[in-house]
C-alpha cells in the first residue's frame, strides 16, 4: 500500500478506498439531509392548490406573506422570550450550583452524580413530569399554590403556560450547564485565587475579576448551545404541556412548523418557515464555529 | 488567605442539598405518582411518600399499556437508540478516517457536505424528510426511525480531531510492518479511540432514546411507538381522564435506561462531553 506525506501528515494513497469509506455518511447525508433541505427550499416557493393535486410557483410570496402574518411575527417574539428565559434560568442556576460544588472539598463528585439525572430525561418526559406537578386540578405544586391563595391555571393563562414550559425546559439544561461550569471552575488554578486572597480581595471580588473572566469561553460556548437547545430541542416540552397554547402564547417557531405543516396542512408556509429556521441554525452554527471553536489546536 | 471555615462549609452543603432536592423533585414526585392509584391522584394533594401499588402499576403499564404495551415500546426505543448510536459511530469513524488519512479529489467537498448536516437538525426539515420517508416506504419501520437521524457531523468532527492528534510515527511504523490502511485502522486506530467511542456512545444513545418529534411523525402503528412518544397518549386528552399512574410508571421506565447508562459510564461520559466540545 502506498503512502506519503501531505501537510506534514503521513497519509495512505488509494484510488478507491477513501471513497468507499465516506460513502455511507455521504449517502445518508444526501438522502436524508440534502434532498429534504432542497425540497423545503423548493416547496417554500410553491403554493399547492386546495386539493393538493398541483402546485403553482409563487416565488417569494410565501415568505412575504409569512413576515406580514402577525401570528408568525408573534411567534418570533415568543421564541425569543422563551429561549432567552431558558438560557438565563438554566445557566444561572447551573453556575450557582457549580460554584457551590466547586467550593466543597469533599463531595463534589457526589453532587455531580445527583445533579446529572435530568440530562438523561427526554424533553418530552420532562414536560410530562412538570405537567404532573403543575396540572391545575391534580398537580401537587398547583395545590400548594392554591393553599397560599394563588390560583394556578396554565391552561387558561398564557403567562403561566410560558413560565411552566420555561421551567421544564431549563430544568433539563441545568445538568448539562452544571457539568461544563464545574469542569471550567475546576480548571482554574488555585494559586491564582490564593494570590488574590493574599492581596486582600474578598470572595465576591475574586469571583468577579478572576473566575468570571476565566470562565468566559465556557460561558460563551454554553450560551450558543443553550440557545440552540431552546430553539430546536424543546419541541417535546411544548407538545406535551401546551401544544402551543393557550391561544398562541407558547407557539415557538419550531412548534409552528409542525402545527402548520402537519396539523394545518399548509405545506407552503411550513416549508417557508423551515427555510427561515435553517437560516437561523446556520447563523448560530457559524457563530459557534467562528467565535467558540477557534481555540482548537492540533 | 482563603479560609475554609466551618460555617461556610455547612452553609455551602446546605445550599447544595437544597439545590439537589429541588432538581430531583420532579423525578421523585413522578415516582410517587407511579405507586398510587388514579383515585389518589385525582384528589390532591399527592402524598409525598410512595404508595403501595408499585408492582401493580408497573405490571399494568408493561403488559397492557396505553395504545401498546410499554414493554413493546421499551423494545422499540432500545432498537432505535442502539441503531442510532452504533450507526452514527460506525459511519463517522469511517468518514473521519478517510478524511484524515487520505488525500483524494473532493476531500474538502466531502468535509463541508458533512459539516452542513450540523445546520439541519431534524426539526428544520420535518415535512420534506417525512415525504421522503413515505416515498422510500420507511414509515412504521425501524429503518425509518433510525436512518434519517444517523448522519451527524459532531461524531465525525470528534473523531477527526482525535485522529489528528495521533503521531505520524505510528502510521509509519504500521506501514513499515507492511500493514495496509484497514489493518492500521483496525489494529491501531480503533483501540486508541475506545475512550472517545465510549463517551460518544453514551451521548448518542441518549440522543437516540430521547427522540420525540421524529418517531411521532414516522410511526402511525401503535406497535411501533417508542416509549418517549407513548407517554403523551396516556395523559388526559380532550374528554378522557387519562391514566396518571400508568403515565407516571411509563415515564419512570422511559428515563431508566438513559439514567442507568449515564450513571454507569459517568466518568467516561463527563470527560467525553467536556473534552469533545473544546
Amino acid at each position: 500500500m502506498k503512502s506519503g506525506t501531505a501537510d506534514g501528515r503521513v497519509v495512505f494513497r488509494s484510488a478507491w478506498l477513501p471513497y468507499a469509506l465516506v460513502a455511507p455518511q455521504l449517502l445518508v447525508t444526501a438522502i436524508f439531509f440534502l434532498w429534504p433541505a432542497g425540497q423545503a427550499v423548493l416547496q417554500s416557493t410553491q403554493l399547492p392548490d386546495p386539493f393538493g393535486l398541483s402546485t403553482e410557483f409563487v416565488g417569494f410570496e410565501n415568505f412575504t406573506y409569512l413576515f406580514s402574518d402577525r401570528y408568525y411575527r408573534a411567534s418570533f417574539l415568543t421564541t425569543a422570550v422563551f429561549s432567552l428565559s431558558v438560557t438565563l434560568v438554566s445557566m444561572s442556576v447551573a453556575l450557582a450550583l457549580a460554584v457551590l460544588a466547586d467550593g466543597v472539598i469533599k463531595g463534589s463528585g457526589t453532587y455531580r452524580t445527583l445533579l446529572i439525572w435530568p440530562y438523561a430525561v427526554a424533553p418530552a418526559v420532562a414536560g410530562v413530569m412538570w405537567l404532573f406537578m403543575f396540572n391545575p386540578s391534580i398537580g401537587l405544586v398547583a395545590y400548594w399554590l392554591k393553599g397560599i391563595g394563588y390560583d394556578w391555571n396554565h391552561v387558561l393563562n398564557g403567562g403561566e403556560a410560558m413560565t411552566l414550559v420555561v421551567l421544564a425546559s431549563s430544568w433539563k439544561q441545568v445538568s448539562y450547564n452544571f457539568l461544563f461550569f464545574l469542569a471550567g471552575l475546576q480548571a482554574i488554578p488555585r494559586s491564582l485565587i490564593e494570590a488574590a486572597a493574599i492581596d486582600g480581595a474578598g470572595a465576591w471580588h475574586r469571583f468577579r475579576t478572576i473566575i468570571l473572566p476565566l470562565l468566559s469561553p465556557t460561558t460563551f460556548f454554553l450560551l450558543v448551545v443553550n440557545v440552540v437547545y431552546a430553539f430546536f430541542e424543546t419541541f417535546g416540552v411544548i407538545h406535551t404541556i401546551t401544544l402551543g397554547g393557550p391561544g398562541q402564547s407558547t407557539m415557538i417557531l419550531v412548534y409552528k412548523v409542525f402545527a402548520d405543516g402537519f396539523v394545518g396542512q399548509d405545506l407552503g408556509s411550513s416549508a417557508a418557515q423551515s427555510v427561515v429556521l435553517m437560516g437561523i441554525v446556520g447563523l448560530l452554527t457559524v457563530i459557534q464555529f467562528r467565535f467558540v471553536e477557534r481555540r482548537v489546536h492540533y | 488567605m482563603v479560609r475554609n471555615n466551618r460555617v461556610g462549609t455547612i452553609l455551602t452543603h446546605a445550599l447544595l442539598i437544597t439545590g439537589v432536592a429541588i432538581m430531583c423533585l420532579p423525578i421523585w414526585l413522578t415516582f410517587v405518582g407511579s405507586t398510587v392509584t388514579q383515585q389518589d391522584i385525582v384528589r390532591p394533594p399527592l402524598p409525598i411518600l410512595p404508595g403501595g401499588h408499585l408492582i401493580e402499576n408497573y405490571r399494568n403499564a408493561l403488559f397492557s399499556g396505553g395504545n401498546a404495551p410499554v414493554a413493546r415500546m421499551l423494545w422499540n426505543s432500545t432498537v432505535m437508540a442502539l441503531g442510532i448510536a452504533i450507526g452514527k459511530i460506525v459511519i463517522s469513524l469511517l468518514s473521519a478516517f478517510a478524511i484524515v488519512y487520505f488525500r483524494f479529489p473532493g476531500r474538502m467537498l466531502c468535509f463541508w457536505t458533512i459539516f452542513i448536516t450540523l445546520m439541519l437538525p431534524v426539526e428544520v426539515r420535518i415535512v420534506p424528510t417525512y415525504e421522503i420517508a413515505v416515498k422510500l416506504g420507511l414509515l412504521n419501520s425501524y429503518s425509518g426511525l433510525i436512518l434519517p437521524l444517523i448522519a451527524s457531523a459532531t461524531a465525525t468532527f470528534l473523531f477527526r480531531q482525535f485522529f489528528m492528534t495521533i503521531p505520524n510515527e505510528l502510521v509509519e511504523a504500521a506501514r513499515m510492518d507492511g500493514a495496509g490502511p484497514m489493518r492500521f485502522f483496525k489494529d491501531i486506530l480503533l483501540p486508541l479511540s475506545i475512550t472517545n467511542i465510549a463517551a460518544l456512545f453514551v451521548i448518542l444513545f441518549i440522543y437516540g432514546w430521547n427522540q420525540f418529534l421524529w418517531p411521532l411523525l414516522v410511526t402511525t402503528d401503535p406497535d411501533m411507538n417508542t416509549i418517549v412518544m407513548g407517554i403523551k397518549q396516556m395523559l388526559p386528552q380532550a374528554d378522557d381522564y387519562g391514566n396518571w399512574p400508568m403515565a407516571m410508571a411509563t415515564a419512570i421506565l422511559a428515563i431508566l435506561p438513559p439514567v442507568v447508562v449515564v450513571l454507569a459510564m459517568q466518568r467516561l461520559f463527563v470527560k467525553g462531553l467536556v473534552e469533545s466540545e473544546k
